[in-house]
């Protein structure tokens, strides 16, 4: 279980707080304004911005001292998902080891990996020769094969278009039922929200609301979100 | 405040290493020399004279480059014809042109043998001299003029399209636009780039080595050097040392407060489009301004060329020792510099944003000539001084190029980790990892100019090298400037031009090989 036990983050004027807990396994989607603070929130869990006040738990364990990478994290940002002067295998292998010294073993597990997003044969390319679409799943294959509890997803998928995007969406769920993984996706789409989540944290003036299932929020939205959906 | 988190400790380390050896190397020595040096007998005149001469020349040197470069850079920001791209990438040449080449290719042209006086002597006058102050003063405007025009340029081109379409609009005329948009721009840009260039020819030693000399046209280095060299009076040479850290180290400090132009800016290549500047007279004026400047830094070197070709086949062996000492001494001070550029990149993106600029200072205030003494006065006591010229030449000139390998990293470092910084701290690439898969390749563009940088400055250098070297050891640069000083000026353009085509070669090879297969 994820916990933002009283979490506070400020810059300048600015600050974000949030006392919450998102059981695992779950699938949540953090909506709200831009600049509300939604990827804060996610570095704040990733490791890359400390929090000025508060703590963020994993399962009873605080994460404080844990360098991002030693985090039971993946995380997809917006962009630069993908060095791209590495092909496609590289970048899935920099998820098994950093250094790049694979055996035979992890090189199958890559192998494997790249199959199951639907790029079996695309591993010698480098990003520059794929499309977005496919980027997205090299940067997917990886956390795949990452294996690590908790799956972050800052609007990976804000540059390809709608079919796209509910395609890519419907991989990552599948990916994460697959591994356990808990899900928390940052969007400005209400629709995507609806499309992969069972819950819904709204970020709203200054404050991350606890998770509400989707299906609920949206048939009795709070007014501040009906202010964000226009509707 | 939110803050980041990373650290990279073994770079951290790595870093200050670097850090340590350029401080070793600049404050050690002048340290070494502040000790050494012999009070007792004070300045003489003739020390004075050189003060005095080093002042008056990097002012007037400064001063003529600025003054001639506001109407070449007008002339260029607003004029487009076939060949400005390159004419203004030429301009950028002179940075890597070994200087003791370009005085040779200006005595061809402005010597008593050149091209200039046997014009005068066919005409009936007399011919003119190049050696002596005015010597020093034409061969700091060419390699000075281009790098002022490139800095006013930059000044030209950032005043805003638009500005220049309102004036249209409103009928401006010429001097409308000058007054309104070109003197205000002017005026931030002229004192940096006179500063600059000052600071360049304050610490320029090779041009009064060679067209220099004397009682009315020694440098403080020069001074330094003649010390140093004919009376072996170390107390003498590192007094002087002193004196001139004192000059540039005072001038440095000023230029610090004002943030120096840099011109590693792109984008000189398009012009601003004038409406005002249309009539035939202005077009005419500009393209003798062009023309002439054009003349003035082409003409050199193609004398050297013409001079030199011929001269191939008589050069002695001893040249191509020297050649091959020269590439070496070039090859090994270009992977120091690359060995002192990386840690500390690595460590000035993690917040020490501020060692750019004090190292640059630094280096200017402590001249190849000062680090030289110092090293001399160091080694002596241990070892012949003669027999590590070589390696202390790769070294000085390793730390020489580092600001400019800096200005070249450090942005581009700073790029790739707030690009890919993220994603290489949540997959635990540190360390090796780091450097091998991530930065060494996406800095390969900037690694390879800095590297053919570093190493056509070192191959090109004529300082250190001249103090420490035995009569029959030493680089080409030397070798040449010896063979000029034997008058046998046929040899010269020979070396000179095998020199000319070593350095521009290197820096090619390398700057090419960043750009080959570099992915986007």
């Amino acid at each position: 279980m994820l916990t933002l036990d009283h979490l506070e983050m400020r810059w300048g004027d600015w600050r974000l707080t949030a006392n919450l807990s998102v059981p695992t396994g779950a699938r949540v989607a953090l909506i709200g304004p831009s600049g509300a603070g939604k990827s804060t929130l996610l570095a704040a869990i990733a490791g890359f911005q400390m929090p000025d006040a508060g703590r963020v738990l994993w399962d009873g364990e605080d994460l404080a001292r844990k360098a991002p990478a030693e985090r039971p994290v993946s995380i997809l940002f917006q962009d630069n998902n993908l060095f791209p002067h590495l092909t496609a295998s590289q970048n899935v292998g920099l998820g098994l080891r950093p250094d790049l010294k694979l055996n035979a073993e992890q090189r199958a597990q890559v192998k494997a990996a790249l199959a199951r997003v639907g790029l079996a044969d695309l591993g010698a390319r480098k990003p520059g020769q794929l499309s977005g679409g496919q980027a997205a799943r090299v940067a997917l294959a990886r956390a795949l094969l990452r294996q690590r509890p908790l799956m972050l997803l800052d609007e990976p998928f804000g540059a390809l278009g709608p079919a796209l995007r509910a395609e890519m969406l419907d991989l990552v769920v599948e990916i994460a039922g697959e591994t356990g993984a808990t899900l928390l996706i940052v969007s400005h789409d209400p629709d995507d929200a609806k499309r992969i989540a069972g819950q819904v944290i709204f970020v709203e003036g200054g404050k991350a609301q606890p998770p509400v299932g989707t299906a609920e929020i949206f048939a009795h939205p709070p007014p501040a979100l009906t202010a964000y959906l226009g509707t | 405040m939110a803050r980041g988190v990373g650290q990279l400790s073994p770079a951290r380390v790595a870093g200050a290493g670097a850090l340590a050896v350029v401080l070793a190397l600049t404050l050690g020595t002048l340290g070494a020399v502040a000790l050494r040096a012999e009070f007792g007998a004070g300045l003489g005149p003739a020390d004075w004279a050189a003060v005095r001469f080093t002042l008056l020349q990097a002012v007037l040197s400064a001063t003529l480059s600025v003054a001639l470069a506001v109407p070449v850079a007008r002339a260029l920001a607003r004029r487009r014809f076939p060949g400005r791209g390159l004419l203004i990438t030429l301009l950028g040449a002179p940075f890597i042109l070994p200087v003791i080449v370009a005085v040779l290719g200006l005595i061809a042209v402005f010597g008593r043998s050149g091209i200039v006086s046997q014009m005068l002597i066919w005409a009936g006058s007399e011919p003119v001299s190049i050696y002596g102050f005015q010597g020093v003063v034409l061969a700091h405007v060419f390699f000075n003029l281009p790098l002022a025009t490139r800095l006013i340029l930059q000044g030209w081109l950032a005043i805003p399209a638009e500005r220049f379409r309102l004036a249209a609009s409103l009928d401006f005329g010429t001097a409308d636009v000058a007054r309104t948009l070109e003197r205000p721009m002017l005026r931030q840009v002229v004192p940096g780039a006179f500063l600059v260039i000052f600071l360049l020819c304050l610490t320029s030693f090779a041009v009064a080595l060679a067209l220099g000399g004397g009682p009315r046209a020694t440098t403080v280095e020069l001074a330094i050097y003649q010390a140093f060299r004919f009376d072996f009076n170390l107390g003498k040479a590192a007094l002087l040392a002193l004196v001139q850290v004192a000059i540039a180290g005072a001038a440095a400090l000023v230029a610090l407060r004002l943030s120096l132009p840099t011109e590693m800016g792109a984008g000189l290549d398009r012009a601003v489009t004038r409406w005002d500047a249309a009539r035939p007279l202005l077009v005419a004026q500009d393209a003798a301004l062009i023309g002439v400047a054009t003349l003035f830094l082409v003409l050199p070197l193609v004398m050297i060329a013409v001079d030199g070709v011929p001269a191939l086949l008589g050069l002695p062996p001893s040249i191509f020792a020297a050649t091959l000492r020269s590439l070496a001494v070039a090859l090994i001070s270009a992977a120091l510099t690359l060995a002192l550029a990386l840690p500390l990149s690595a460590w000035i993106v993690r917040g020490r944003a501020r060692l750019v600029e004090m190292i640059g200072t630094l280096t200017i205030a402590a001249s190849p000539l000062v680090i030289g003494t110092g090293l001399f006065i160091l080694l002596f006591p241990v070892a012949d001084p003669t027999a590590l010229a070589l390696p202390v030449t790769a070294l000085v000139n390793a730390v020489m190029a580092l600001p400019f390998a800096l200005r070249a990293l450090v942005p581009a470092l700073t790029a790739i980790e707030a690009d890919y910084g993220p994603l290489a701290d949540s997959l635990g690439m540190t360390g090796a990892a780091r450097l091998t898969r991530l930065w060494l390749p996406r800095l390969r563009r900037p690694l390879g100019f800095a590297t053919g940088l570093a190493a056509a400055l070192s191959m090109g250098d004529l300082g250190v090298i001249a103090m420490f070297a035995s009569p029959e050891g030493g680089t080409l640069p030397l070798a040449l400037y010896r063979l000029m000083a034997a008058y046998k000026m046929d040899a010269a353009a020979g070396a000179a031009l095998i020199l000319l085509a070593s350095s521009l070669l290197i820096f090619w090879v390398f700057d090419r090989g960043g750009r080959v297969n570099a992915d986007a």
